[in-house]
């Protein structure tokens, strides 16, 4: 017990030290890389927590798929870091503006906080002991069976996301010199090569 | 006090030691798999390969080791010095980090946790942030443009090697690797295990698995013809040599995972008496040795794939083809009833 809560302690400074760092560092590949930092903290603050399905999705998810996009776009930003120092407090008003109305929303919206009647059922329903349902089991459980229209609607979401993605980007340019691997392959001698008998001194 | 020492204490010496015996053993073993890959090289162009450091070359590996540790580490001017430092530390622990799941026999994984096999994939898709963070802290073009070939060409891999793992994954009934191995057992054999039933993903998740480890043919992170080294340009003594170790320590995972998924892990090909008095250990570790000379046979026959090729097999070849078999393989298994209660 007190190793769990040594760890814990551990990753959670180790998580909001790095969370506080995102937005310190002057390096915006820097920041990424501590974001990173936070999510894999995170994913062990839910291994602590018995909670090892969605630590691993977590760390597949969004450290192994989305940051490394993250990563991508930023490193390939063309930061001038002299002139980023200049207009630090020129942006100031907006910044705290944004905070300040982030702020009040979130008060409004905990100081009529209700705890729905089924939650409160819902956390005090017996848990069934680990060795019988492992998490991964109970989660799939709860997901494709009470949950299963949440579940769907969100695949539709993400599939709609990425059709827009598609139709955003796809281009057909006209000119422009494209791989068709089909065409490559069905390429045969007779079609490419040609042989020509040249007299001397005659060129062709 | 002493309640306290074999309640908390023991069982992290406990842990520690087991973690340092798998890891003498995995490096050993790896300097012997590093000769073997150069031999096997050698022997299939019809050269002798190393030869000179022992018998047979045999110590070849421990002289690399020396010369790597008494050169002199070069970091330049331009560089990010941190995130350059940092870079090879996170892609040979990261990869060494895999190892504590793999189960070498029944019962012999330092964790036997209940999402192995996630934990595997989550942490060999983390391996791309070494050759990344390389790249971009060298402050030069060769590595540069090597790490963002590598971000795209290992996200893309993954996902296909995500829907092989689902499918055996439903085949199996479990994330938990030993339960996973157990599943193949049976009395038909090496006939039962899931390179058969499931021989279309099989072929998926090798050639996968050569493009996640930038392994040739696909190895366009470092193609010497076109980015002199890739990633690793800048790099030299300890620091390469880490890169270079983590390199085939996730090579090694890859050939682990390959055959606890699908070459039924330490169970004997035939489950009757001589085979059976084997120790388990013994046919993993020549499963292990099969898969890298697939590996190292890719190597040394197939030419170097181009870029547009590889990004053509992996999203519109293996990205359906793998998708299709995870709904076909989910569907035999619900109306024959063949699931996994």
């Amino acid at each position: 017990m007190t190793i769990a809560a040594l760890f814990f302690y551990l990753y959670a400074a180790v998580a909001c030290a790095s969370a506080f760092m995102v937005i310190a560092a002057r390096n915006p590949v820097h920041s990424v890389l501590f974001l990173i930092l936070t999510f894999v903290s995170a994913a062990a603050l839910f291994v602590l927590l018995g909670a090892e399905f969605l630590a691993m999705i977590l760390v597949v998810v969004y450290v192994g798929a989305v940051a490394v996009l993250f990563l991508f776009v930023v490193m390939m930003l063309d930061v001038d870091f002299a002139e980023l120092r200049q207009g630090f407090l020129q942006y100031l008003p907006v910044g705290a503006l944004v905070g300040v109305i982030f702020l009040v929303e979130l008060v409004l919206v905990l100081g009529t906080w209700a705890v729905a009647p089924e939650a409160m059922r819902a956390i005090q329903a017996p848990i069934p002991p680990l060795d019988q349902v492992s998490n991964t089991q109970a989660i799939g459980r709860v997901l494709y069976t009470t949950y299963v229209h949440y579940f769907q609607l969100a695949g539709v979401v993400l599939l709609v996301a990425m059709i827009g993605a598609i139709v955003l980007t796809l281009r057909h340019k006209e000119n422009v010199k494209r791989q068709d691997v089909g065409r490559q392959i069905a390429r045969t001698r007779a079609m490419s090569v040609e042989l020509k008998k040249v007299e001397p001194g005659q060129g062709i | 006090m002493m309640e306290f020492f074999w309640s908390t204490i023991w069982p992290v010496i406990i842990i520690a030691v087991q973690s340092v015996v798998l890891l003498v053993a995995l490096l050993l073993f790896i300097a012997f798999i590093l000769l073997a890959d150069r031999k096997i090289w050698a022997a299939v162009q019809m050269r002798r390969g190393p030869n000179v450091v022992g018998p047979f070359g045999l110590l070849q590996s421990f002289a690399d080791f020396l010369k790597f540790m008494v050169k002199e580490p070069v970091i330049p001017a331009g560089a990010n010095k941190g995130v350059f430092l940092l870079a090879p530390l996170v892609t040979s622990i990261l990869a060494l980090a895999a190892w504590a799941v793999i189960p070498l026999n029944l019962g012999w994984a330092v964790a036997d946790i209940n999402v192995g096999v996630l934990y595997i994939f989550a942490i060999s898709s983390l391996g791309v942030y070494g050759i990344i963070m390389a790249g971009w802290a060298s402050n030069s073009k060769y590595p540069f443009l090597a790490a963002l070939r590598s971000a795209a060409q290992m996200v893309s891999y993954e996902v296909s090697i995500g829907f092989v793992i689902i499918t055996v994954l439903l085949c199996a009934g479990s994330l938990n690797l030993t339960k996973i191995v157990e599943a193949q057992a049976g009395p038909w054999g090496f006939l039962q295990w899931y390179w058969l039933p499931l021989l279309p993903m099989f072929v998926i998740f090798f050639v996968s698995a050569l493009a996640e480890t930038n392994r040739p043919p696909f190895d366009l992170i470092e193609a010497e013809s076109e980015l002199v080294a890739g990633f690793a340009v800048e790099y030299s003594s300890t620091a390469f040599l880490l890169f270079f170790l983590g390199e085939y320590v996730a090579i090694m995972t890859m050939c682990a995972m390959a055959t606890i998924l699908f070459l039924g892990g330490w169970l004997p090909p035939f489950p009757v008496p001589p085979f059976t008095w084997v120790p388990g250990v013994v046919w993993f570790v020549a499963k292990l040795s099969f898969m890298f000379f697939l590996f190292s046979m890719a190597k040394a026959i197939v030419p170097r794939y181009r870029y547009d090729q590889l990004m053509r097999l992996g999203w519109k070849v293996f990205l359906p083809a793998s998708l299709a078999m995870v709904a076909i393989v989910a569907a035999v298994l619900q109306f024959t009833g063949l699931a996994p209660k």
